[in-house]
């Protein structure tokens, strides 16, 4: 112990730096803390650029009629803000938090590859960067520029040289190409940190549930993936060297595009969603002061969506007509997937009853989260029935369910996320007025926008349209819906505000401002770049609970 | 500013945990695999639907030689790295060596397969569903020969050199891992392209 203190108390040098010489340090560096900062903040930037298209694109749809930009921008607003937000929001911001807190909470000093590391996440970085770098390229530097427009799932033949003349379509491939190798490369990584670098006594059966569900959602990664990669290399050689895969005219299929990116889309869209889950995980036992109810069962469930998401691909292709047997399969397969989803909404459930609830700002969101992903699953399992999709497939009634989940279950658990480890981060809490502000904004402009998006889409609603005629029902619909992405407009700037704030003003948040339970709070706020000056060992899920109370240690109970 | 001390009275068993190279390796094959089934199922998808010729049966023979050599090059740099684990450096380079060459002798002969295809039956990538399929999934699988090549040679170069020794074991057996993979993934690409496909 005494080391333990001597090895902490050593003052780190710190003399006056050149601002070049941060840069240099944060670019060079191969630490898991730093990475997973720059990862948050790059896809902070990209959320910001993103979630701007978002409101050009419901200022176009407020009114019938409307001209604020032409068709073809609209149509590369719709493609751009779709991949960015699946590829350089979602994974980004939630493989950033995986690296900052993996390795904290598994009791490790970094991850299995340093180094490694910083190339994923420079990989990822250039990638977004090269899919921007379109409105320059697209057309050459001669005429205007442009950017992909083809949707974000790029559905064949329309990505075939003849539809889709220029570079704009190359950007895209190239760049989902690119991050999907960080991806892999950071997936991979993860898995190594926890398969060899848990500390002493954390077997698989003792880690707590973040890295478990990273472990999960690194998995999916690994095998969905690189159906991606095979589909993209398969489109470039398209492009580049006139083969025929999604080649029509030569007997190509533009069907078997269809089934590779939703191989590669439906698992993702559980690549984005157990991270939330992860994070509800560790924030709802702490606000509720009570452990996880069956962890074992979480553990399972999470696997088994694993699973079965990796056989349900189709029912993105209800419409494509699969004929009955393909159809009664996805059909029922993805009705199957409620049954995992649902033992854990109860477990939550069950964490909460009869806990001393405390209504921070991270537990709000959590709160948000679980009603609101509920409803998501709900006309999840509408739309799971085909002849239901057949009606509403492709209508807005899709993108508000889809957006339910993205928004309502993903964002509002990233949000708790921030609120619940900023203070780890930085060393201060975020502002808790603030906090509340930010939440109760942004579920009024929550709900007011894919509540009511719901609505246009029943009434018959396509998505991607660039204007509508007057007098089909859908005015004041969508009038509602973007005035409510205004309310989430501002709540995301109160955000925002709230982080700059906080990183100056925050009240000093000490080593383990919630009283938690993990091993990350065992560290000083920010932890030091070595993260435990000794290795730590436990006993069971909750070390920091053993500690606090050597009288009563939970691993008597495990 | 200190930690909050962390060890409970654990018995003293050892807390070993799997190595990181080899488990890193096996989730990269897993990653890898994927990506093959992807082009595999793609093959299997688009055959018989070429419009024109000319048709596997046409122009394909089994490649039994080159096939033989690339199994058992799996079997020398198995060898490889058992003798360089008993720190028989000097076997482990002559396994390396052999292993590097029988890797070559595949390659060449998909070169010159492809030459013969190329040149003398007029089939390339833009000529057919059946060109655009075989090259991309057999150039895929020969990427990834090249690559294990280059590492082997690597290999190679350091033990003759004299730079490796026995602690190099593990190093080696995450290589020979991706080896294996690489020719097991080749046993798929024969049964579909040469025995199913024709």
């Amino acid at each position: 112990m005494a080391v333990t203190e001597a090895v902490d108390l050593t003052a780190q040098p710190k003399g006056k730096h050149l601002w070049l010489e941060h840069v240099y340090d944060w670019v060079t560096s191969v630490d898991h803390k730093k990475i997973g900062i720059m990862y948050i903040v790059y896809s902070l930037f990209f959320l910001v650029i993103a979630g701007v298209m978002a409101l050009v694109i419901r200022l176009q749809l407020m009114v019938p009629n409307n001209h604020v930009v032409s068709p073809q921008t609209f149509n590369r607003l719709f493609t751009m803000h779709g991949t960015t937000m699946v590829f350089f929001v979602g994974m980004p911001i939630l493989f950033g938090f995986g690296n900052y807190l993996v390795p904290l909470m598994i009791g490790a000093r970094d991850m299995a590859f340093p180094r490694l590391n910083a190339f994923s996440f420079w990989l990822s970085a250039f990638g977004g960067i090269l899919l921007y770098f379109s409105y320059l390229g697209g057309e050459g530097l001669f005429g205007a520029g442009s950017a992909p427009d083809v949707g974000w799932f790029a559905y064949a033949p329309l990505t075939e040289k003849v539809f889709s003349p220029g570079h704009s379509t190359d950007y895209w491939t190239l760049s989902l190409l690119l991050t999907g190798i960080g991806t892999v490369a950071t997936s991979i990584n993860l898995m190594v940190t926890m398969i060899s670098m848990r500390c002493k006594g954390m077997t698989m059966t003792r880690m707590p549930l973040l890295p478990w569900l990273y472990f999960v959602t690194s998995f999916l990664a690994l095998i969905a993936i690189g159906p991606l990669t095979a589909a993209q290399v398969m489109l470039m050689l398209d492009r580049y060297v006139g083969s025929h895969f999604f080649d029509t005219q030569a007997g190509g299929s533009a069907i078997l595009w269809v089934h590779f990116f939703w191989i590669f889309g439906h698992p993702e869209v559980y690549i984005l969603v157990m991270p939330a889950f992860a994070f509800a995980n560790e924030i709802i036992p702490v606000f509720s002061r009570k452990a996880i109810f069956g962890y074992p069962a979480m553990v399972a469930a999470s696997v088994s969506i694993a699973f079965i998401s990796a056989g349900v691909w189709a029912h993105h292709m209800f419409t494509i007509g699969l004929g009955p047997g393909a159809n009664t399969f996805f059909t029922l397969s993805t009705m199957i997937i409620a049954v995992p989803t649902g033992i854990k909404i109860f477990n939550w459930l069950a964490t909460l009853w009869g806990g001393k609830i405390r209504f921070k700002s991270p537990m709000l969101f959590c709160l948000a989260f679980l009603f609101q992903f509920l409803v998501a699953g709900l006309t999840g399992i509408m739309l799971s029935a085909a002849p239901f999709d057949w009606q509403l497939g492709n209508s807005y009634f899709v993108i508000a369910h889809f957006h339910y989940v993205l928004v309502g279950a993903i964002l509002f658990c990233i949000f708790g996320a921030f609120y619940y480890w900023y203070p780890k981060a930085i060393g201060r809490m975020m502002n808790e007025r603030l906090g509340k502000w930010h939440f109760w904004l942004m579920v009024i402009g929550f709900h007011l926008t894919f509540d009511f998006m719901h609505v246009p889409g029943i009434l018959g609603m396509p998505r991607r349209i660039y204007t509508y005629e007057a007098g089909r029902g859908w005015e004041y619909w969508n009038m509602i819906v973007g005035i409510g992405a205004v309310f989430q407009a501002v709540a995301t700037l109160v955000f925002v505000y709230n982080l700059v704030w906080s990183y100056k003003h925050g009240e000093i948040a000490g080593r383990d401002p919630w009283d938690a339970w993990t091993l990350e709070w065992t560290t000083s706020s920010p932890p030091p770049d070595y993260n435990f000056a000794l290795a730590p060992s436990v006993g069971s899920r909750r070390p920091l609970w053993d500690l606090k109370h050597p009288e009563d240690p939970d691993s008597n109970y495990e | 500013m200190s930690t909050i001390p962390l060890d409970h009275e654990l018995d003293e068993t050892p807390w070993v945990l799997p190595d990181r190279g080899i488990s890193a390796m096996i989730l990269l094959i897993i990653a890898e695999s994927a990506i093959f089934i992807i082009f595999v199922v793609g093959y299997i998808f688009y055959l018989g639907k070429s419009l024109s010729g000319p048709k596997p049966a046409d122009v394909l023979e089994l490649p039994i030689f080159s096939s033989i050599c690339l199994l058992s090059s799996s079997l020398t740099a198995h060898f490889a790295v058992s003798t360089l684990r008993k720190a028989k450096t000097a076997a482990c380079a002559a396994w390396l060596a052999l292993t590097v060459a029988l890797g070559t002798i595949f390659i060449t002969s998909t070169g010159i397969e492809w030459h013969h295809l190329i040149y003398e039956k007029g089939l390339t990538i833009q000529t057919n569903l059946f060109g655009t399929t075989f090259y991309s999934l057999v150039g895929l699988h020969a990427s990834h020969v090249i690559v294990g090549l280059c590492l082997l040679l690597v290999a190679l170069i350091a033990a003759l050199r004299g730079k490796l020794n026995e602690h190099h074991a593990e190093r080696l057996e995450v290589l020979s891992l991706y080896w294996h993979f690489v020719d097991g993934v080749w046993v798929i690409v024969f049964a579909v392209v040469y025995v199913l496909g024709r």
